[in-house]
């Protein structure tokens, strides 16, 4: 078990590496960057001493081996655009995307796996059916448009909730209820594909003969294998909300560390750019180790493997 | 019956938990003396001299102050900081400093701010984002605790505009300590605001600085709170200003201020930038059509502008004929006018050799898709196969720079400054931008931007866009006005260089 997680490790410090090094060339693919920071209105002087100062004009590989030398130490460099450390910056924004992306992803799980497995119980029932209803417009409609509904009707008319900000915690009502409608049909559906295939085995079969009831014979025999694939399903799925959504943080204004991505993308702030994608990197890196991990512990045959 | 039961306890959990929330206080404006703005862009660190973005340049007004200050409504230069200043010769200018002023962390005001701050930023090495504002100073001496001159590198017709609240005065020894990190960290000015609490880029809260100095042009403001936040969404804006959360927001588009107009207070205002759509005449050694007179001027009467400026820059937009803002000094109106007139544009592209039309690559930046694709409707009317490409604005003018693009579509604000030094050189002096080369226009800008003689910068403008106008070299478009949503409460005068003054904002 310990060499395996080992070999994991190793092989996801590899991923963040490769991740980092491509991102920080693709940062540049956007435009000079000297240029963006000079802003509308900056002259070619004004891009030209930019590019002095902030060493745009040394060679890329150069500025990124300085760059993961810095990062290597703990330090994350400066922004550009805040003329704050970076680790600062990032540190103001992620316990939203951070509070965001759990309590949407413990939602999705809580409603998403009970449905699908009851929808799974009797295919193609009526309540099969109305699963399915659920799933198709949680995928269908765009999660800026039922914001913006909820918004008018829970913010506007009826006036219960914060319309947009995370001053406190009722802010994150409405966001977590999008992002979790967003969420819920891709766990849903897993589960109840997975569960309808293992129904199906010998033995569940078994287990049914010998008098059990439906309820044990779910929950002791067929979830522990149907939910194999999920966890690595889940995992990436908890990666997406903790990287967080560039859409629902700007129409609830949560300002949190997806929208800070993209923004500092569009304004060139490499430093910010780069430290976020580490951090992602590295959640997400470890999720999947960590989903491995659960799937090595359920299912010895992983383990082997 | 089992699911009855359900439903109904559902709705009854329901009902409270909504009862529970709606008992959260209200976000008051009027009614605790708060005004709430909001803007969809980030403010940048609160150290003026390195901000480009408006709202960043806004907040920063309201924290510092300048050594003079301008009064927009009568367009005269009035002290600030600085209680009187004269030019002792064409390139020094001596400032006598106003005692008793105070900064935010209670030090005190004297010349050793004015040298340290305006000596530190005016250095290559500190990165004052626009060398435009600073390049002009060579250094600034103390004469005594409360005079200082200010030595030019150069004359700059703009210096005096500078001066005025678009630099602002640090506290020398705290920045001497902490440097432009700290003044990002913590922003201390002397103006009529304090900054009490920030999360860069998300939330701001100023407070009103009661010893703000007495005899201030900036006065003593009726607003006690100011808090900014940034709402990316403008729907979303929209939602909280009629819910009476937001007392200010700004940049609505035109369509959605007449649709808000009815439930908010909308206030349309011009301002200094314009759109224009720039010809790279000289680039690829001229082999682009457009390096062609006839091919320039038919593109522009095959431009329906009147529509376009009504359509989508509102109407309090107008077609320019001039490559400036008319509100501008300098801006001479009387130059050669291309009309509407598909006919005679077609009529231009077959002398020139054109009948059949070309293909016409054009970037736009920091424009709506919509608008540069009216242009390249009408274009298409006759022959005139534009191909668009959106770009980033650093890349548009990495591009236009390199001479790659034949034409740009773009906006120009000019630092809200209503001068034709602010806008004139950069596009036609021979810098990076001027893809021009017309090296007559560029030698009447020279003469025109370093003269202190109003007269004579007039007359050279006036020939500058005179030929301007007459070569086309420019397709200017028209002028921005934006929209305003404000609450019923508020009273808000807005300015033409986009700047919100709140310090002169009260309640109804």
């Amino acid at each position: 078990m310990f060499r395996f997680f080992l070999k994991r490790l190793f092989v996801a410090l590899l991923v963040a590496l490769a991740v980092s090094s491509i991102s920080f060339s693709l940062a540049y693919l956007s435009g000079d960057p000297a240029i963006a920071i000079a802003g509308a209105g900056g002259s070619d002087k004004d891009a030209e001493l930019i590019r002095q100062l902030y060493g745009f004009d040394r060679p890329i590989l150069v500025q990124y081996v300085d760059w993961v030398g810095l990062a290597l130490q703990g330090n994350l460099g400066t922004s550009y655009y805040f003329n704050m450390p970076v680790s600062q910056i990032i540190g103001e924004r992620i316990p939203v995307t951070l509070i965001l992306g759990t309590v949407s992803f413990v939602v999705a799980m809580l409603v998403g796996l009970p449905l699908g497995i009851l929808a799974a119980l009797k295919p193609n029932g009526l309540l099969d059916r109305m699963v399915l209803l659920i799933a198709v417009s949680g995928q269908a409609v765009p999660s800026f448009w039922l914001g913006l509904i909820l918004i008018v009707v829970f913010g506007v008319w009826l006036n219960v909730v914060p319309i947009s900000g995370a001053e406190s915690w009722t802010g994150f009502i409405l966001p977590v209820v999008v992002l979790s409608y967003y969420a819920i049909p891709a766990l849903m559906r897993l589960m109840r594909a997975s569960m309808i295939e293992v129904l199906q085995t010998n033995y569940v079969r078994t287990a049914r003969s010998k008098g059990l009831g439906m309820p044990t014979v779910i929950l002791r025999h067929a979830l522990r294998n149907a939910i194999l694939p999920l966890v690595s399903v889940a995992a990436v799925q908890l990666g997406i909300l903790l990287s967080g959504s560039i859409v629902i943080e700007s129409v609830f204004a949560l300002n949190g560390l997806g929208r800070l991505a993209w923004e500092s993308l569009l304004r060139s702030d490499l430093p910010v750019v780069q430290g976020i994608i580490l951090i992602l990197s590295l959640i997400y890196v470890l999720l999947t180790t960590l989903a491995d991990l659960i799937n090595a512990w359920l299912d010895p045959r992983i383990r082997e493997a | 019956m089992e699911l009855k039961f359900s439903l109904k306890s559902i709705l009854a959990g329901g009902a409270l938990a909504c009862t529970l929330l709606s008992s959260q206080p209200a976000l008051a404006g009027k009614s605790d003396n708060t005004l709430n703005v909001a803007f969809a862009a980030e403010p940048e660190a609160l150290d003026t001299y390195k901000i480009a973005g408006r709202q960043g340049l806004i907040l920063s007004r309201h924290i510092y102050d300048g050594l003079l200050y301008k009064k927009l409504d009568t367009g005269e230069i009035v002290p600030a900081l600085a209680e009187s200043w004269r030019f002792i010769d064409d390139m020094t200018m001596e400032f006598v400093l106003r005692k008793g002023v105070k900064f935010h962390n209670g030090a005190d005001f004297s010349a050793d701010d004015v040298t340290t701050t305006l000596n530190t930023v005016i250095k290559p090495d500190y990165g004052t984002k626009y060398q435009i504002s600073v390049d002009w100073i060579a250094n600034v001496e103390k004469v005594d605790d409360y005079t200082v001159r200010i030595h030019m590198a150069k004359p700059f017709a703009g210096a005096v505009e500078m001066l005025a609240d678009a630099l602002p005065i640090y506290p020398h020894q705290y920045f001497t300590e902490k440097g432009s990190a700290g003044i990002s960290v913590q922003p201390i000015g002397t103006g009529p605001y304090k900054l009490v609490e920030q999360i860069p880029g998300v939330r701001y809260v100023l407070q009103r600085f009661d010893q703000h100095y007495a005899g201030s042009p900036k006065g003593r403001p009726a607003i006690e709170h100011i808090i900014a936040r940034t709402i990316p969404e403008m729907n979303t804006q929209y939602a909280e200003l009629m819910s009476g959360n937001l007392d200010w927001i700004w940049r609505i588009p035109p369509d959605q201020a007449s649709k808000l107009k009815r439930r908010v207070n909308i206030v349309n205002a011009p301002i200094m930038r314009i759109a224009y759509i720039n010809f790279a005449r000289a680039a690829n050694e001229g082999s682009y059509p457009i390096s062609d007179v006839r091919i320039r001027k038919a593109i522009i009467h095959a431009v329906n502008r009147e529509q376009i400026a009504k359509v989508f820059g509102g109407d309090a937009s107008e077609v320019l004929h001039s490559a400036c803002n008319p509100a501008q000094f300098g801006c001479e109106q009387d130059v050669a006018q291309y009309d509407y007139d598909p006919a005679k544009a077609k009529t231009l592209l077959t002398e020139a050799g054109f009948a059949d039309g070309f293909d016409l690559d054009m970037t736009f930046a920091a424009m709506p898709r919509p608008v540069a694709e009216a242009i390249a409707a009408d274009l298409a009317k006759v022959n005139v196969r534009v191909n668009l490409n959106e770009n980033q604005y650093a890349s548009a003018v990495q591009k236009w720079r390199a001479g790659s693009v034949p034409a740009l579509f773009s906006n120009w604000g000019s630092y809200g400054i209503g001068d034709v030094v602010f806008i004139l050189s950069n596009f036609f002096g021979g810098g990076a931008d001027d893809q021009i080369h017309d090296a007559e226009v560029a030698a009447l800008l020279k003469v025109a931007d370093t003269s202190n003689d109003r007269q004579e910068r007039e007359e050279k403008y006036s020939q500058a866009l005179t030929k301007i106008a007459e070569q086309a070299y420019w397709m200017p478009m028209y002028n921005f006005n934006i929209n305003y949503g404000l609450s019923k409460d508020l009273n808000f005068t807005p300015h033409p260089d986009e700047y919100a003054r709140w310090w002169l904002s009260d309640w109804k």
